[in-house]
């Protein structure tokens, strides 16, 4: 990858505002067109285009694998958990307005929660699959095509 | 303050006309010119500058200063990410060897490069 030194600078420039852009798009979902799906595709595509243009190695260094494996199953959790704590309180499966004392207030929390865990489930299942397919060892050697 | 409004109108469809001009010569360059070198060079080079003058216009349109600084936004990242791009394409067609039309890689023989894969004979589809 010694030679690719415009993608190199290009991604290093590029990546964080990527990664500001998800949040962004998951933070301000409840105002705005966006939300949890599109700001964790968003999110995960930074580290996979940080991940092709420095190597898989260095991209595992900042999320490893058992910990994606267990953000994912983080962000169901949340997802679902929101719905039993409004089960719990005594109204419906989901119903956010059971989450605070105003209803209103309820549904702004609840919704943030929901979105957030809808956000980190797709960016690291994303990001698992990702790193599914390139750790595959490859059939053929580069050089032998 | 009226007339400004009118100049900055009548700036903003210049430059998104201008900018549309250049999105179709670039369109036309692709399909209509012979090899894959020349067909990027008209692309990317239409692209970024299209895009940029159609931005530039839609900022001048643009009703409120937000809307005006998002799409300035979305110019700047445009004009990053779309010559890294072409880049990238071009850099991968000269790693694997593909060369212009009617020339052969130095040091192969045209038959070589053709046992290679690696000629410029255009496939046509």
């Amino acid at each position: 990858m010694r030679h690719h030194l415009i993608l190199r600078v290009i991604t290093k420039l590029i990546v964080p505002p990527i990664l500001l852009f998800a949040l962004y798009v998951q933070f301000h979902g409840d105002y705005s067109p966006g939300g949890g799906f599109q700001a964790g595709v968003i999110f995960a595509a930074a580290l996979i285009l940080f991940g092709i243009v420095f190597g898989l190695r260095k991209v595992k260094r900042v999320l490893p694998p058992w910990l994606v494996i267990r953000l994912a199953a983080f962000g169901v959790l949340l997802y679902g958990g929101t719905g039993v704590v409004s089960l719990f309180v005594g109204k419906a499966f989901l119903d956010y307005s059971a989450l605070a004392a105003y209803p209103k207030d309820g549904q702004h929390y609840g919704i943030i929660a929901v979105e957030l865990g809808v956000g980190i489930a797709v960016a690291t299942v994303m990001v698992a699959i990702y790193y599914a397919f390139a750790s595959r060892p490859p059939r053929i050697n580069d050089e032998d095509w | 303050m009226k007339d400004l409004g009118l100049i900055a109108d009548i700036l903003g469809w210049a430059f998104i006309v201008s900018g549309s001009v250049f999105m179709l010569i670039g369109a036309i360059g692709a399909l209509r010119f012979p090899d894959f070198w020349t067909r990027l060079h008209a692309v990317s080079v239409t692209d970024t500058g299209g895009v940029l003058l159609l931005t530039a216009g839609m900022v001048m349109q643009s009703p409120d200063w937000l809307i005006a600084v998002k799409l300035v936004f979305i110019g700047v990242f445009l004009f990053i990410t779309g010559p890294t791009a072409s880049h990238a394409v071009a850099n991968a067609a000269l790693v694997s060897g593909l060369m212009p039309k009617g020339e052969v890689m130095p040091g192969t023989t045209g038959k070589e490069a053709k046992a290679m894969g690696a000629t410029s004979e255009e496939k046509s589809f």
